[in-house]
């Protein structure tokens, strides 16, 4: 008779457990229970609060982050998934105390009002690049149309995005 | 949220026998869907098996010129990749028209097509929903249902069905592969989805603990020349209220081969029949598609709010069809 022997996987929670997120390139421990989103993880256990929580069911795009380099949403991305992979949010951007091009580029195009989308706009903005889906206003727009801006700020928007597009001889 | 467990698994087997085992047990993929409706209440699994490890996301040319899409290939790498652009346009436009450039990158196509419906009595785990609690009775009835089907509805249920890239591959008459504790089965893309009759909260045919594997699309000539159309209430970013899936051959003036599907007006992804009936071997002009598009929109069930899509679906038709019949879809 032929028996296949499954494996079983380790369960976890529903309690707390322990993880490794990295995130930004360093390694954390947190404890938390398998239902703690993404988002959540890194606002109240890390202290990263750059990511925003705006609608929380994955229509704004206030908390957009990266995952292995993929911008995704950390409000629809449960933490525990997240372990062995590499995440990066907004604080992970600038290095050495420089500002990353992109959020140079909003400050000079006042691109935000109230800023609060702003962050998941620029996670989102510098993938979009790296997509090569910028080529124009219109699909700019059409490719960030995953990130609202209750403030309506998206020509400014647009404006940075393009002048690091040129600034990059990107397409 | 309710607290759930949580397991990571690496191989098909062991994601197949842990959530048979779990009555309360259920699949994650991307959970573009899932996570949300568990943080609403609207379904309380207390395990969730993560399948995003398993060796299913490719995408691959089978011999004769179809393909095999992996079920947790995501939504963005399917619409780029080289193969799914050149031989099958509509399934990459109908998934660029959809969700965002996140969202796209986290959902699965397996996922997509288990997606749930926007019905928002479904979705607020409140109002009366057969769906959601069977025997219940159904809001959108009597509701706001300015977004509901007019195609394929019950009175249990009219819930659009959300999907884009489900309306081009049921118009290609995609193949649903899938994997349980007895072996493997294919499901015919239209049989997948079911119309709510009676029993709306049967939604497709998959057993507890049956696994989507990959979806087929058959070879097809005739979708070089395809299109996916969508019309929504902004430009973006936006469920459909009317869509159409279209691929027409065009030989000596008439109609020699056509697929067409209609997205944003049925319970199911819609493949119009009845039209495409009507329009093999007549030749490819406006009259004749307003003609089928008349023909199909006649087994509409039209409400007070949702009056307009019938107008709206057989203009998207024409539109649809002649663009591609002149051969500018691109």
């Amino acid at each position: 008779m032929d028996v296949r022997v499954v494996p079983r996987p380790v369960e976890r929670g529903p309690g707390a457990g322990t993880l490794v997120l990295r995130v930004n390139g360093q390694a954390h421990e947190v404890r938390i229970e398998p239902r703690v989103s993404l988002l959540d993880a890194l606002r109240e256990h890390l202290g990263l609060t750059g990511s925003k929580k705006g609608c929380d069911q994955g229509t704004c795009g206030a908390c957009t982050v990266w995952v292995d380099g993929r911008r995704v949403l950390a409000c629809l991305t449960l933490a525990v998934t997240c372990e062995g992979r590499e995440v990066t949010t907004i604080e992970g951007l600038s290095a050495d105390g420089e500002l990353h091009p992109m959020q140079a580029a909003f400050i000079a195009h006042d691109a935000f009002q109230c800023g609060y989308c702003t962050p998941g706009q620029i996670m989102s903005a510098v993938a979009l690049l790296e997509e090569g889906h910028a080529r124009n206003d219109s699909e700019i727009a059409e490719w960030m149309s995953g990130n609202i801006c209750r403030c309506a700020a998206y020509p400014n928007i647009r404006a940075a995005i393009s002048e690091v597009r040129d600034a990059a001889g990107g397409e | 949220m309710r607290p759930l467990s949580y397991a990571r698994v690496s191989d098909a087997d062991s994601a197949i026998a842990i959530v048979r085992e779990n009555p309360d047990g259920a699949f994650l993929a991307g959970g573009t869907t899932e996570v949300d409706l568990v943080r609403q209440n609207v379904l309380q699994p207390r395990l969730l098996v993560d399948i995003n490890d398993l060796p299913l996301n490719r995408v691959e040319d089978l011999p004769g010129g179809g393909l095999r899409i992996g079920a947790l290939a995501r939504m963005s790498d399917v619409a780029r990749a080289t193969a799914v652009v050149a031989r099958f346009p509509v399934i990459s436009e109908a998934l660029l028209l959809g969700a965002s450039a996140q969202l796209r990158n986290m959902a699965s196509m397996g996922g997509n097509l288990c997606q749930r419906v926007r019905c928002s009595y479904f979705r607020d785990a409140a109002s009366p929903c057969n769906k959601r609690d069977p025997g219940s009775g159904c809001a959108a009835l009597v509701g706001f249902n300015r977004g509901h089907a007019i195609l394929g509805t019950s009175d249990k249920c009219i819930a659009t069905h959300p999907s884009d890239v489900a309306v081009a591959l049921v118009a290609l008459d995609a193949v649903v592969h899938t994997r349980r504790a007895d072996g493997e089965r294919a499901i015919p893309i239209d049989e997948f989805f079911l119309l709510p009759g009676d029993t709306p909260e049967r939604e497709h045919p998959l057993e507890h603990g049956e696994l989507i594997t990959a979806i087929e699309v058959p070879a097809a000539p005739v979708a070089r020349q395809s299109i996916y159309l969508k019309f929504r209430d902004r430009e973006s970013y936006e469920f459909a209220l009317v869509s159409v899936a279209a691929a027409v051959r065009i030989q000596d003036g008439a109609i020699a081969e056509i697929r067409l599907a209609l997205g944003g007006v049925g319970t199911k992804p819609w493949r119009a029949r009845r039209a495409e009936r009507s329009l093999l071997g007549k030749p490819a002009t406006e009259a004749s598609f307003a003609e089928a598009a008349s023909q199909e929109l006649a087994l509409a069930t039209p409400r007070p709010l949702n009056a307009f899509k019938v107008e709206l679906a057989e203009r998207a038709i024409v539109r649809a069809l002649t663009t591609v019949a002149t051969g500018d879809a691109r």
